[in-house]
């Protein structure tokens, strides 16, 4: 069966989202799009919008491939997903203050206590620890797909460090340079505001000591991680110091970073780099990114980590299976957005069904990310899938299944025009201390080889413009002025 | 600001106004080389170019014989010379990429393109063209990246530092390369002959780009002792080490008045003008240039090392 298009539905003409689109698609000539596809290519390069690859020494710096097609989302769809977004994220702080305090979702029996005290994203150091107003993800990235025009999925929860956030708002920046006229008549959402609702939710959290004007600070690993621009970035928008662990040291479990004015108290931390790395005394000891002391300051309540130490054990794959009930269990409602249906490998009858299904199946490491370390069953020869068969049984309990979706496709400018491509969204959701934020739109990920599903920067995988726009009239079509100007354009 | 971004910023203005330099010496040397004239002591010009730098010792660890091609390649290309124009531009992108939030847009996209157009250059059989283009390139970048600083960045301490970094790296090259030819500018010196000595002091002046404004300020034939007063002494010139100073002076004023509070730096810079400014021409040659220079070579660097101590640890 061919995947929902974004554009086309299964088929029945084009959807309102994408009248403009379509509009502006047919008027533009094709090698006008290559050039401007060249061109936002060459901007990207020099604002030095870049990302590394791990393990490819090649291509120190890469840019994640923009596609100039943008995708489309209606005012209603939006406030549904929205909806849907700040129950999930919520529901996940409420997890985690819960498993990090009384555990009372285990008592229960709803979900099984080993998959959380065992689980190696558990953190003991953060029992018993009271966070300011019980936020444990300041920021969250919740990737969600859909394969029809109702529902949307929910593929994974990012509750550690998720990034891409800077796209989302270069990618309109770009957008805007290139094709002024295609937001002549269309009124989108802004994201520009992300930034401001960022550094307010994470000063409402500052600790309690902190003085009346908390300082912020965004720390990053530093300029060879694969994200630096993105920590850059927002450090800049933010207005806050861009830091190492080099440059903050604590005395009297009172964190400070070393300015040319002497040393200046830091209250709240918004860090991007793993828990792994942040103190040599209690984790990693051979990290050298890390702060001497900082859990013991964080322990005294005089510093403010987003997201919290500790909250890989709500974004687990494992963990993401119960998700539907966690959401039942605190909030008493029913969940917004779907679960993709999941094996859990651990449980013997899920695994005896996943082996016998691995060509039709995607399995993924309950510990993995960025696409790595996971069998696409369809797209797979019969030696990968045995290779992968042989790590499932080795580790049953390290691994998930689901069915290969059809992920929903959207056009994109490929090498010799416009075709399909798959797409995931990760929108953005940000909790303060008052409420959950989330700026209208996400990154939209596009998988740029024909038929792949895999989405991910470090495979291949390019980003989208991501538009809210109102809910069109559905009996309108697109106006003969707006089709002059477009052609005007172009 | 986090000490690391203010040396980081320091540094980064250092390495981007020698890079600069760099391609100063290099024009220089590749006229100079059009000319019949080599009279100095054997060395050709690009030897001279080699010791602009200050890194001789090092160019004949690399390279017997001072030729274009071998000059070219260290000066301009080689990453086995830490003070290329290629070692230079490296480390001052990413010093740039570490301290990106300190810079603005126009500085860093300046930076940082430059970088990008300069990489792909790099044969050690440029033709002349080539080799002049990629030199204007070169300063091309630290001309946009001193003019977008000056038009776009806030006028706080990130400013006061870069500037502090610039005047510092330009004081001392403006004298290192008069102290190559302190000789041929002591105007009790027998001359060399023809126009040697005009070919010897427009290289002085050319290598610091001086040559037209020299005929602005003195209306007259280039005089030794006046290329002397010219580059050390005169407030007007901006590669002068009066005018450095003056600059070095008055951004550590801005940055202690920002800060309320005054240091050894301070103090430091502030008796290094006076010096510069008691000094007259007669003076200078009573001292011996060479003396003088080299004196000053010693102070500019040590309050580099007292700025880096005072803020930047």
């Amino acid at each position: 069966m061919p995947a929902f298009d974004e554009m086309h539905g299964f088929g029945q003409g084009v959807r309102p989202a994408y009248r403009t689109i379509q509009a502006w698609l047919d008027s533009s000539d094709p090698e006008n799009l290559k050039r401007l596809q060249k061109e936002a290519e060459f901007l990207f390069r020099r604002i030095g919008i870049t990302f590394a690859v791990y393990g490819d020494a090649e291509a120190e710096e890469r840019i994640i491939p923009f596609d100039i097609v943008p995708r489309v989302l209606t005012g209603s769809e939006w406030t549904m997903l929205s909806k849907g977004l700040t129950q999930r994220v919520t529901a996940l702080n409420r997890f985690l203050a819960d498993v990090y305090g009384a555990g009372d979702i285990i008592r229960a029996g709803i979900v099984p206590s080993d998959l959380v005290y065992q689980n190696s994203a558990f953190r003991p150091e953060m029992v018993g620890l009271k966070l300011p107003h019980d936020v444990y993800v300041q920021i969250a990235g919740i990737d969600v797909i859909r394969t029809d025009d109702k529902d949307f999925y929910v593929l994974e929860d990012n509750a550690r460090t998720p990034s891409g956030v800077s796209y989302m708002l270069e990618n309109r920046d770009v957008q805007m340079r290139l094709f002024p006229d295609l937001f002549a008549d269309t009124r989108i959402q802004p994201v520009d505001n992300y930034p401001d609702e960022l550094l307010t939710s994470l000063r409402s959290l500052a600790p309690a000591s902190a003085p009346a004007e908390p300082t912020v600070v965004l720390m990053t690993p530093g300029p060879l991680n694969s994200a630096y621009y993105e920590h850059s970035f927002l450090a800049d928008k933010l207005g806050v110091e861009l830091v190492e662990g080099r440059d903050l040291y604590v005395l009297d479990e009172v964190v400070y970073m070393r300015t040319t004015r002497g040393p200046k108290r830091v209250d709240v931390i918004y860090r991007r780099i793993d828990d792994d790395f942040l103190d040599p005394l209690v984790f990693r000891p051979d990290s050298v990114l890390g702060i001497p002391g900082l859990i013991s300051a964080y322990r005294a309540g005089n510093v403010t980590l987003a997201n919290a130490v500790g909250t890989g054990v709500a974004d687990d794959k494992a963990i993401y299976t119960y998700m539907p009930e966690i959401v039942r269990f605190y909030l008493g409602e029913e969940p917004i957005l779907k679960n993709v249906p999941t094996w859990r490998c651990r449980e013997p009858d899920c695994l005896r069904y996943v082996l016998d299904h691995l060509p039709e199946l995607v399995v993924k490491e309950v510990q993995g990310s960025g696409g790595y370390g996971m069998l696409v069953g369809p797209k797979s020869t019969k030696e990968q899938i045995e290779t992968f068969r042989a790590r499932l049984l080795a580790d049953p309990d390290g691994f998930i299944a689901q069915p290969t979706l059809a992920l929903s496709t959207s056009p994109t400018f490929v090498g010799d025009g416009i075709a399909p491509r798959h797409i995931d969204l990760r929108p953005f959701v940000l909790t303060g201390a008052d409420k959950v934020r989330i700026v209208p739109g996400g990154l939209t990920r596009v998988a740029l080889k024909d038929g792949s599903l895999v989405v991910n920067s470090s495979q291949g995988g390019g980003t989208k413009d991501t538009w809210i726009i109102d809910d069109p009239a559905d009996d309108a079509s697109p106006t003969s002025s707006s089709q002059s100007q477009l052609q005007s354009g172009s | 600001m986090l000490s690391r971004h203010a040396d980081s910023l320091y540094w980064l203005a250092r390495y981007v106004e020698r890079a600069e330099n760099t391609a100063r010496l290099l024009e220089a040397a590749t006229r100079l080389s059009a000319t019949p004239i080599i009279a100095d002591g054997g060395r050709n010009e690009w030897e001279m170019a080699v010791d602009g730098t200050g890194t001789l010792d090092l160019f004949h660890q690399q390279h017997a014989e001072a030729t274009q091609r071998t000059v070219v390649d260290y000066l301009a290309f080689s990453l086995a010379n830490p003070s290329s124009i290629r070692s230079c531009l490296d480390i001052a992108r990413a010093n740039a990429r570490s301290v990106r939030t300190a810079l603005t847009m126009d500085m860093w996209e300046t930076i940082n393109s430059g970088w990008m157009e300069t990489r792909g250059v790099n044969s050690p059989n440029l033709t002349r063209q080539e080799l002049s283009d990629f030199l204007s390139r070169v300063k091309e970048l630290s001309l946009r990246f001193d003019g977008s600083a000056y038009r776009t960045m806030l006028r706080n301490d990130a400013y006061y530092f870069l500037r502090l970094g610039t005047f510092i790296e330009r004081a001392d090259f403006t004298a290192r390369v008069l102290a190559l030819k302190a000789d041929v500018l002591d105007p009790s010196r027998p001359s060399l002959g023809g126009s040697a000595d005009y070919f010897q002091w427009s290289w002085i002046l050319r290598s610091v780009s001086a040559l037209t404004s020299y005929h602005w300020v003195y209306r007259d034939n280039l005089k030794p002792n006046l290329v002397a007063e010219f580059l050390i002494l005169k407030a007007e010139m901006p590669r002068s080490l009066v005018y450095c100073y003056e600059n070095i002076t008055l951004n550590l004023d801005s940055l202690s008045r920002d800060y309320g509070r005054q240091g050894v730096s301070q103090r430091k810079a502030r008796m290094l003008l006076s010096q510069l400014q008691d000094t007259t021409l007669p003076g200078l040659f009573a001292i011996g240039l060479k003396e003088f220079l080299e004196r000053f070579i010693f102070d500019n660097d040590s309050l580099g090392n007292t700025i880096a101590e005072q803020y930047l640890g």
